[in-house]
């Protein structure tokens, strides 16, 4: 497979980006909340990152040995979805949950649909979703070990009952929850840094997440306080910005992509507020990702120089 | 189809034809009952027992039945031979007739068995329908195995109730669930598929007769005609 990415018919306009660049980009986006996941959490939260990574390379190139397909790990896809998927786990996730999650990402998800750009479903989503149905223990998140908190629930939960959760522990990440969602600082600093290096565009983080900050005023009786702690809490942030944009899973249009960012963000609320998982953002993404191919339908790209509806 | 002796009669069924590898019959107590090694056991020979034995009735009567109410024949037929399994094993085999609970009985609308009364017992001769009957059964038998096996030991760290050392340590609940059934579903059938690979005959081999709807189809005999024609 060429490494370069032409998207569309001609005429092609070459560009300097690869799949490599690309995905070395979002590492490096993600690389802020992976450090401040490890300074909150500890040394654990390093290795399970450590785990994740190498596993999902390791399996990426087992498998294309044993198929006999051209070696793809040098496109760097699988250190992301490894990646994503530690920052998405609690710190205290066991090491061999964690190595299971990762070869489940890579090998069921993603090689098996035929590998790079051929999943249906974003890889460390569902490897995510996969592992909270496989593995009971990993509702109970760590807590920081940074500062003593009170053993409880993560902030949705607390949010849940009815508590009150501060706004500045929700931003600098001192909470309970995975190792890359809490600092969420980090997390708009590796966004920005996206969004300047046009990998991805605007519309499904933002829409997405001022979508689910409306909804949930709506819900919460219009208490500004209430709702933004809400929004705050748990992987919207991480999702909006680094999973609901995964470009093989997402629209390619604009519309589309508002039509997704939408559906994500009342998912996402209507999971949180009636379901009985407390976090609502990783079933939510999925759900958008399987309705993906219905909405390209229905947003087809207007072909250069080709006559209007 | 086209080979007819015996021997290849009672084969097909245990792999190119297997019920619910190839021919994707009997999903339902598939799913149900393999989360358990005795489980799926029970439920693989009970339903051969019933296939073996309704296969040899419909066999022997099918000159008799009229074409037009044929389905309600057959079941009748395998309702009774059910009714006889089901109380056979609440007499003999108390435990396993608690675990398969309602499922027993659902052996009566098992699409497999249905299935084979319509594809081949209605139109075959005794020996040979039983053969049949005996082959599609183990098949089946041999399918729950397998994806129990593999549910059994992931999910619960055991297999048929001993404890498998070392991976009881590691068990992931997901696959006695019904996602993780489906999963192995899929997976298996993609292996069978690589093991078969172009020996397996494709639906349009079975044209309407391999079709669980056949019966109630407005457009019978359509399809198959499509499908040449591309």
């Amino acid at each position: 497979m060429s490494n370069k990415l032409n998207l569309s018919v001609s005429p092609h306009i070459h560009s300097k980006n690869s799949t490599s660049t690309i995905m070395r980009d979002v590492i490096i986006a993600l690389l802020p909340a992976a450090v401040a996941g490890v300074v909150i959490f500890g040394l654990r939260a390093l290795g399970v990152i450590a785990v994740c990574v190498a596993v999902a390379v390791i399996s990426e190139y087992i498998f294309n040995y044993i198929t006999k397909k051209e070696q793809t790990i040098g496109d760097l896809s699988a250190v992301v979805t490894g990646l994503l998927l530690a920052l998405n786990l609690p710190a205290n996730t066991p090491l061999w949950q964690a190595a299971i999650g990762s070869i489940f990402a890579i090998i069921v998800v993603k090689c098996l649909f035929g590998g790079i750009g051929c999943n249906i479903v974003n890889p460390a989503i569902t490897a995510r979703v996969f592992m909270l149905i496989a593995f009971t223990n990993l509702s109970s998140a760590a807590f920081p070990t940074l500062v003593d908190t009170v053993a409880g629930a993560t902030p949705l939960a607390i949010l849940k009952d009815g508590g009150l959760v501060s706004i500045e522990s929700l931003v600098f990440g001192t909470i309970g929850g995975a190792i890359g969602e809490t600092c969420k600082i980090a997390l708009v600093l590796g966004g920005i840094y996206l969004l300047v290096r046009r990998v991805i565009t605007w519309h499904i983080p933002i829409i997405y997440i001022t979508t689910t900050f409306i909804f949930t005023f709506i819900l919460q009786d219009f208490d500004i306080l209430q709702s933004l702690s809400f929004t705050l809490s748990g992987g919207l942030i991480l999702g909006a910005f680094f999973m609901a944009t995964d470009y093989v899973t997402s629209p390619a249009t604009k519309w589309g992509k508002v039509i997704f960012a939408v559906g994500a963000g009342l998912l996402t609320v209507v999971i949180r507020t009636w379901g009985s998982y407390p976090e609502g953002v990783s079933f939510a993404i999925l759900l958008m990702n399987i309705l993906n191919p219905y909405i390209c339908s229905w947003t087809p790209r207007k072909l250069f120089g080709g006559k209007g509806k | 189809m086209k080979n007819n002796s015996s021997m290849s009669v009672f084969l097909k069924g245990i792999l190119l034809e297997n019920p619910v590898f190839v021919l994707v019959l009997g999903t339902c107590p598939t799913l149900a009952v393999t989360n358990s090694v005795i489980g799926a056991i029970g439920m693989g020979l009970a339903a051969t027992a019933v296939l073996v034995c309704s296969n040899t009735v419909i066999s022997l009567l099918r000159s008799i039945i009229p074409e037009t109410v044929r389905i309600p024949c057959y079941i009748v037929v395998i309702a009774g031979f059910v009714t006889i399994v089901k109380m056979f094993m609440q007499a003999y085999l108390p435990s396993i007739y608690n675990l398969l609970g309602v499922y027993l009985d659902l052996i009566t609308v098992n699409c497999i068995i249905l299935g084979r009364a319509e594809m081949f017992a209605g139109k075959n001769t005794v020996s040979k329908s039983a053969l049949d009957g005996l082959g599609m059964g183990i098949g089946f038998t041999i399918a729950l195995l397998s994806m129990a096996t593999i549910r059994e030991i992931l999910g619960e760290g055991t297999f048929a109730g001993m404890s498998v050392p070392f991976i009881k340590d590691y068990t992931i609940a997901f696959f006695t669930k019904a996602p993780g059934g489906l999963l192995v579903f899929g997976i298996l059938i993609a292996v069978v598929n690589v093991i078969t690979h172009g020996k397996a005959p494709y639906k349009k081999d079975f044209a309407c007769e391999g079709c669980p709807n056949a019966a109630f189809c407005h457009s019978s005999g359509e399809c198959a005609n499509k499908e040449e024609n591309k």
